[in-house]
């Protein structure tokens, strides 16, 4: 039994008087996929947002690899914990004063003091990658969505982290693009990138996922390998939610 | 239901981002005009008809008496320019200091530039600039040397108090009206925020900032006149004089609509372009 490399252990956190996660346990091994599902204000975005210490959490506890997340005080822990986790947003949020190629190599020269030269070898071999090659001195402007989201997720590689979040990285795309960025990130769980995706995707995580993950109301409802948590749910909530998106 | 827009709903960052451009378009939208250049050249036309009129035929003429002394005059207007670029530089690098303070995450450095800004912004720029002139010393002793303030240095800074508020209030709104996804995707990429502010926030404010900026200055070229109260050589003292040394009355309309139009020929280019940013960046965005 090999111990997970991110795990999560009854997290809470509410907003003001709100509560958003009421005791989330769960745990991801290394090279793991996992998908999280549920209707819209779950907490799913928030839980990935905790992982990579953006938000900090009321109780319990978060470990990713040796960092103990909900511990992390300083800046400059926070920092060298997301070193190791990358996070590819929704909006993509690529930084639109910079080329797609210079959006890729920043964080590694400026956050890991890497050798430009270097760098710049494995941002290009990273946009071959994601099938952009050619689009390398575009700005984020002249891209379309599933392009700019192509570069996101290569800036998020570029920095080696060990550990991958997606935040419903495809919402904002259209049916047809959606296709060029699930591909992308199939191609980096095949490598055996450990992924966390947050998704409306049913097809791609039971195509894809080790583990699929039913919130609602922040908390987990119930989680199972795909085939049998989308063919034979136990939970009814999880089958009325189930019913709603196949 | 109504079509009526929701604000609440919308994302925060966009609000403040509205917020922040309504601000700014609203707090200094003024801009020169092409028909106000019109109306001065009217005015100083009649001006110098009337003093023609006035002046009878032993007297030399109003477009010769201009010509005669415009050489003076210039000297003071490159005067005016000297103060405006000075005090525009010094208030500009001040102003972005603390329009950064403005958004740290100490609160008592924020809570000292919002004191600071509101203070000098809402100061009448004359009150800050008699305060300068009256409560700095003439002269101070450094080792025993003795070294002297001209008026014009301590004019200077007086104008480039309410320049560092104003700029102060550009910058910090520009850095507001950068999407908080900005932040939290370069967070994500472990930067530092120090690395956050310089690297990727302050390059993207520096094209909303520039029109603001450039109206500003426009504005503080303007009030450079406000030194001549003061007693400082610029062109409004040196047109004082000269006035009073010719003694004829009749020249006062013609004299200082000339100086009006000076002020105007060099500010309105000036006008033009930051609308022309402004436009450009506006589509942009």
């Amino acid at each position: 039994m090999t111990t997970p490399i991110v795990e999560c252990h009854d997290v809470h956190l509410s907003f003001g008087t709100s509560e958003v996660l009421k005791g989330v346990t769960f745990s991801v091994n290394k090279g793991g996929v996992v998908c999280i599902i549920g209707p819209s204000g779950a907490g799913k975005s928030t839980l990935l947002r905790c992982i990579n210490g953006l938000v900090p959490i009321n109780q319990g506890t978060i470990r990713v690899d040796r960092f103990q997340v909900h511990a992390l005080k300083t800046d400059a822990e926070k920092i060298a914990l997301r070193k190791e986790v990358s996070m590819v947003f929704q909006q993509y949020n690529l930084f639109p004063h910079k080329t797609a190629l210079e959006n890729v190599m920043m964080a590694p020269i400026h956050v890991l003091k890497e050798d430009p030269k270097e760098v710049r070898e494995r941002a290009v071999a990273l946009m071959t990658k994601v099938g952009l090659a050619n689009k390398q001195d575009a700005y984020p402007g002249e891209l379309s969505g599933g392009q700019q989201q192509r570069v996101a997720i290569a800036r998020s590689l570029a920095m080696r982290p060990e550990v991958m979040l997606f935040d419903e990285v495809t919402a904002a795309l259209d049916p047809e693009t959606v296709k060029e960025v699930l591909n992308a990130i199939k191609q980096l769980a095949l490598d055996g990138m450990t992924c966390i995706l947050v998704t409306h995707e049913m097809r791609f995580a039971r195509e894809l996922a080790h583990e699929v993950i039913f919130t609602d109301g922040g908390k987990i409802v119930e989680s199972a390998p795909p085939a049998e948590l989308f063919d034979h749910p136990k939970q009814e909530r999880t089958k009325a939610f189930l019913s709603q998106v196949l | 239901m109504s079509a009526a827009p929701l604000p609440v709903l919308l994302p925060a960052a966009e609000r403040l981002e509205r917020a922040a451009r309504r601000e700014r378009a609203e707090g200094m939208r003024w801009h020169l005009q092409a028909s106000h250049g019109m109306a001065l050249l009217v005015l100083f036309i009649v001006g110098c008809g009337i003093a023609q009129a006035q002046g009878g035929a032993d007297k030399p003429s109003v477009v010769d008496t201009l010509l005669k002394w415009t050489p003076v005059l210039a000297k003071g207007f490159v005067f005016n320019l000297a103060i405006s670029f000075l005090a525009m530089a010094i208030g500009t690098v001040a102003g972005f200091f603390l329009g950064a303070a403005r958004i740290s995450l100490m609160a008592p450095v924020r809570g000292g530039a919002w004191v600071t800004i509101n203070f000098f912004r809402n100061a009448p720029w004359l009150v800050l600039l008699f305060y300068c002139m009256l409560l700095l010393p003439f002269q101070v002793k450094v080792f025993g040397t003795t070294i002297p303030i001209p008026d014009w240095t301590k004019a200077t800074l007086g104008l480039a108090l309410p320049v560092m508020a104003n700029v102060a209030e550009i910058v910090r709104g520009a850095i507001q009206s950068i999407p908080t996804t900005q932040w939290e995707a370069a967070d994500s990429l472990a930067f530092t925020r120090r690395q956050v502010f310089w690297m990727i926030i302050i390059p993207q404010c520096v094209k909303r900032m520039l029109p603001p900026w450039m109206n500003l200055y426009a504005i503080l070229t303007m009030s450079t006149v406000l030194v001549s109260i003061v007693g400082v050589n610029d062109m409004m003292t040196q047109t004082q004089r000269v006035l009073s040394a010719e003694s004829r009355p009749e020249l006062l309309l013609a004299f200082y609509s000339y100086v009006l139009l000076w002020f105007f020929a060099y500010c309105y280019p000036i006008a033009r372009w930051t609308v022309r940013l402004e436009a450009r960046y506006a589509v942009r965005q």
